[in-house]
C-alpha cells in the first residue's frame, strides 16, 4: 500500500465531490424565498402548490427553497448577501431595512395590492389549559408573578407586534399618555424571563420546555401549536384589543436581475392572492384578505378589536425609530434578568 | 497527550495508586460515575429512546427525508475538506513550532489558538464582515458571482477556522518531546528531505496525527454557532446536521429531530470507539516494537 496512491485517490474523490453538485446545481429554475419564523408550514404547502401550477402554466420545472428565522436577522441576511428572490418578511420595517441598501426600490409596498400584505394576522395570548392564572386581557399580564414569554423585538418582527400592541393598549387606558405606557410596557418586561431570537423558539419554550403562564403569539402559531401539540393542553385567550399585523411580501430586484428569475418570482407573490394561494394562507390560520375565502372561514378567525401602526404610531418607521432602534424605548425598559 | 501517560502508568507491572483510604477511593470512583451516569449516559439513553420513540420504520423515515440526507451530504463534504486542510496545516505549524527556534514563535503558537479563545458565533460574523454584500470584498465577489457566505464555500471556511487548532495542538508537544535526533540522523546518512519527511518523521508522530484528525473530525461535523451565522438556513441546501436537528425541533417534528440527532451521537460513539483503539494501538506498539523501530522501518512506511 503505497501512501501516494492514497492520497492520489482521495485527491480525485475529493474534487469530484465537490465539483460535481456545483455543476448540476446551475441547471433547474430555483426560486429562494427568504421568510420569518412561523410561515415553515404554510410555505412548505403553499411551495407545492405553485410548482403545480407553475407546471401546468408554462410546462416549467421549478424548485423553491425555504430560509426561515427571525424577521429582522433575515432581512440582515439577505442585506449581507443572502440571495432572496422573494422576502417574505413580519413586518414592512425589515424590508424597508433592505431597501435602504438599494436592493429593491424605496417604494416597494406599493407594488402590490393591500400593502404588499396578501393576509393578515394579529396578536393573542396562548395559555395553559383551564387558564390556571385567570388571564384576561394586557393588564393581567404586568400583574406580579406572572411569566410572560415573548421573542426578542431586536430580532423577531413578532415581538415587535407584541410590544407595540401592549404600548397600544396602555395608550388607550391612560389617556394616551406615552409616559404611562411606557411604564406599564416595562412592567410587562419585568414579567419576561427569556427572550428567544425568533417567534417559533418563544412557542418551544413555552409548549415543549413549559417555561412561563403565557405566550405572546401570533394568531396562526397559537393555533398550530394547540393543532400539533393537542386541544387538551393550552388555549386561546383573545385580549379586549390587538393590532393588525400586515405581513408584506415583495421580490429583490438586484437579485432577481442578476438571476433572470423577475417573471417567475412576481408570478410566485402574485399567486399568494389567488383563491387557492387565499385558501392555504386561511388553512394555516392566517386571516385571507379576498372576501370569498374569507367568508368561507370566518368561524375559524374570533373577531378582535384592532389598532393599525399608522393610525396609533405613525407608520412603521417612525416606530421603529421610537422603540427598537438603538436607545430607543425597548432598550431603555430592558434589562434582563 | 496525558491519557497516553496514565494509561501507560497502569498498564505497567506493579503500580499501586497512591495510598488514600479505601473508602475515599470508593467515594471518589462513585461519584465520578454517578457524575457519568447523570450527565452523559442519561442524555445519551434519552436521545435514542426519544430517536426510535415511534419505531424503526419511523427513524429511517425521518433520516432519509430528502432535506435531512442533503444536510448529511454537506456535513460529510464539510469535513472531507476541512479535515485534510487542517491536516496539512497542522503538520506544518507543529513541524515550524517544533524543529525551528524563530522570532514570534509564542506569538505563532499564540495565533493558532485563536479559534479555541473566541466564540463560534464571532468566528461566522468575521467571514460576514470580510465576504458579505456590504463588505470591501463584497461588490468584486458579486461581480464575478462567487457566493462565499450563505452558500458551501462559507460553510467550509467557517469550519476550517472553527477547527483549526486540533491538529496542530495535538502535534506540537508530541514533537517538541521526541526532539529532533532521529531526523538529523536521517539527513546525516543522506537521506534527502522527503524521504526524512515519510520515513522517520511521520511515522513517530503517526498516531498522535491519526488522534488530532479524530478529533478534528469530530468538531468539523457538530459546529453549530459559526456555520448557523453564515449558513442562511436554506433547506436541502446549506444546512448542515446540527443545523437540521434545531429546524426540525422547532417544527414540533421531536422525534424526528432526535432521530437525525441521534446520528451524530452515533458519530461521536463512533469517534470515541476509534479514539479508545488508537490510543491503545499506539501504547502497544510502543512497548512492543520500541526498541527495533529506531532506525529500522515497519512496513507501514513503506
Amino acid at each position: 500500500m503505497s501512501k501516494k496512491i492514497i492520497f492520489g485517490v482521495l485527491l480525485v474523490v475529493l474534487s469530484v465531490v465537490v465539483i460535481l453538485p456545483l455543476v448540476s446545481a446551475e441547471q433547474a429554475i430555483t426560486l429562494l424565498n427568504v421568510s420569518y419564523d412561523p410561515t415553515r408550514e404554510l410555505y412548505q404547502e403553499f411551495n407545492a402548490a405553485f410548482i403545480k401550477y407553475w407546471k401546468g402554466k408554462t410546462g416549467q420545472a421549478v424548485t423553491i427553497q425555504q430560509s426561515h428565522g427571525g424577521a429582522a436577522k433575515q432581512a440582515r441576511a439577505v442585506i449581507d448577501g443572502l440571495e432572496a428572490d422573494v422576502v417574505t418578511l413580519a413586518l414592512a420595517y425589515d424590508i424597508d431595512e433592505i431597501a435602504t441598501y438599494k436592493l429593491l426600490p424605496a417604494d416597494w409596498q406599493k407594488r402590490l395590492a393591500n400593502n404588499s400584505s396578501p393576509y393578515t394576522s394579529t396578536i393573542v395570548f396562548l395559555v395553559r389549559k383551564g387558564n390556571p392564572k385567570k388571564i384576561k386581557d394586557w393588564n393581567d399580564l404586568v400583574k406580579p408573578g406572572i411569566s410572560v414569554i415573548t421573542p426578542n423585538p431586536k430580532t423577531s418582527g413578532g415581538a415587535r407586534w407584541n410590544y407595540l400592541a401592549a404600548w397600544g393598549y396602555a395608550l388607550k387606558h391612560n389617556g394616551n399618555s406615552q409616559a404611562k405606557a411606557k411604564e406599564f410596557v416595562t412592567k410587562l418586561f419585568k414579567n419576561v424571563p427569556v427572550l428567544d431570537s425568533g417567534a417559533r423558539g418563544s412557542t418551544v419554550t413555552f409548549v415543549e420546555r413549559g417555561l412561563g403562564d403565557v405566550l405572546l403569539a401570533w394568531e396562526n402559531e397559537a393555533f398550530l401549536a394547540i393543532n400539533e401539540l393537542g386541544k387538551d393542553k393550552f388555549e386561546i385567550v383573545i385580549p379586549s384589543l390587538s393590532i393588525l399585523a400586515e405581513p408584506p411580501v415583495t421580490i429583490v430586484d438586484k437579485v432577481v436581475e442578476k438571476r433572470g428569475t423577475r417573471k417567475i418570482a412576481e408570478a410566485y407573490l402574485q399567486y399568494l392572492y389567488t383563491a387557492e394561494g387565499q385558501e392555504i394562507a386561511a388553512k394555516h390560520y392566517y386571516r385571507p384578505r379576498l372576501k370569498a375565502v374569507a367568508a368561507k372561514y370566518a368561524k375559524q378567525f374570533p373577531k378582535v378589536n384592532l389598532i393599525t401602526i399608522d393610525e396609533v404610531f405613525g407608520g412603521w418607521q417612525k416606530a421603529q425609530q421610537t422603540h427598537f432602534s438603538d436607545g430607543g424605548t425597548f432598550d431603555q425598559i430592558y434589562q434582563p434578568q | 497527550m496525558s491519557v497516553n501517560v496514565i494509561s501507560k502508568r497502569e498498564n505497567s507491572p506493579g503500580y499501586t495508586p497512591v495510598g488514600e483510604p479505601v473508602g475515599i477511593q470508593w467515594l471518589l470512583t462513585g461519584i465520578a460515575l454517578l457524575f457519568v451516569g447523570v450527565f452523559l449516559i442519561l442524555p445519551l439513553v434519552a436521545i435514542f429512546g426519544q430517536a426510535f420513540a415511534k419505531g424503526t420504520a419511523f427513524y429511517m423515515a425521518a433520516i432519509s427525508q430528502p432535506d435531512t440526507l442533503a444536510a448529511i451530504r454537506l456535513t460529510l463534504l464539510t469535513a472531507f475538506i476541512a479535515v485534510p486542510l487542517n491536516m496539512v496545516f497542522g503538520l506544518a505549524a507543529a513541524w515550524a513550532v517544533a524543529r525551528f527556534d524563530f522570532r514570534g514563535k509564542n506569538f505563532l503558537i499564540t495565533l493558532i489558538d485563536i479559534p479555541f479563545a473566541i466564540s463560534p458565533v464571532v468566528s461566522g460574523l468575521m467571514y460576514v464582515l470580510l465576504f458579505g454584500r456590504q463588505s470591501w470584498l463584497g461588490p468584486w465577489l458579486a461581480s464575478v458571482d462567487l457566493k462565499i457566505i450563505f452558500a458551501v464555500p462559507g460553510i467550509v471556511l467557517a469550519t476550517v477556522l472553527v477547527t483549526f487548532p486540533f491538529i496542530a495542538r495535538e502535534l506540537i508537544p508530541l514533537m517538541q518531546a521526541q526532539g529532533s535526533e532521529e531526523e538529523e540522523a536521517a539527513l546525516v546518512l543522506g537521506a534527502n528531505g522527503r524521504q526524512t519527511f515519510w520515513r522517520v518523521t511521520l511515522p513517530n508522530i503517526k498516531w498522535g496525527l491519526l488522534y488530532g484528525v479524530i478529533l478534528c473530525n469530530a468538531r468539523a461535523m457538530g459546529e453549530f454557532g459559526a456555520v448557523s451565522v453564515v449558513s442562511g438556513h436554506i433547506r436541502g441546501l446549506t444546512n448542515t446536521i446540527p443545523l437540521q436537528v434545531e429546524i426540525l425541533y422547532n417544527e414540533y417534528n421531536f422525534t424526528a429531530a432526535f432521530a437525525v440527532a441521534s446520528l451524530l451521537a452515533l458519530l461521536a460513539l463512533v469517534t470515541l470507539a476509534v479514539k479508545s483503539a488508537v490510543e491503545w494501538k499506539s501504547v502497544h506498539l510502543k512497548q512492543e516494537t520500541g526498541e527495533i523501530k529506531n532506525g529500522n522501518c515497519n512496513s507501514e512506511c513503506k
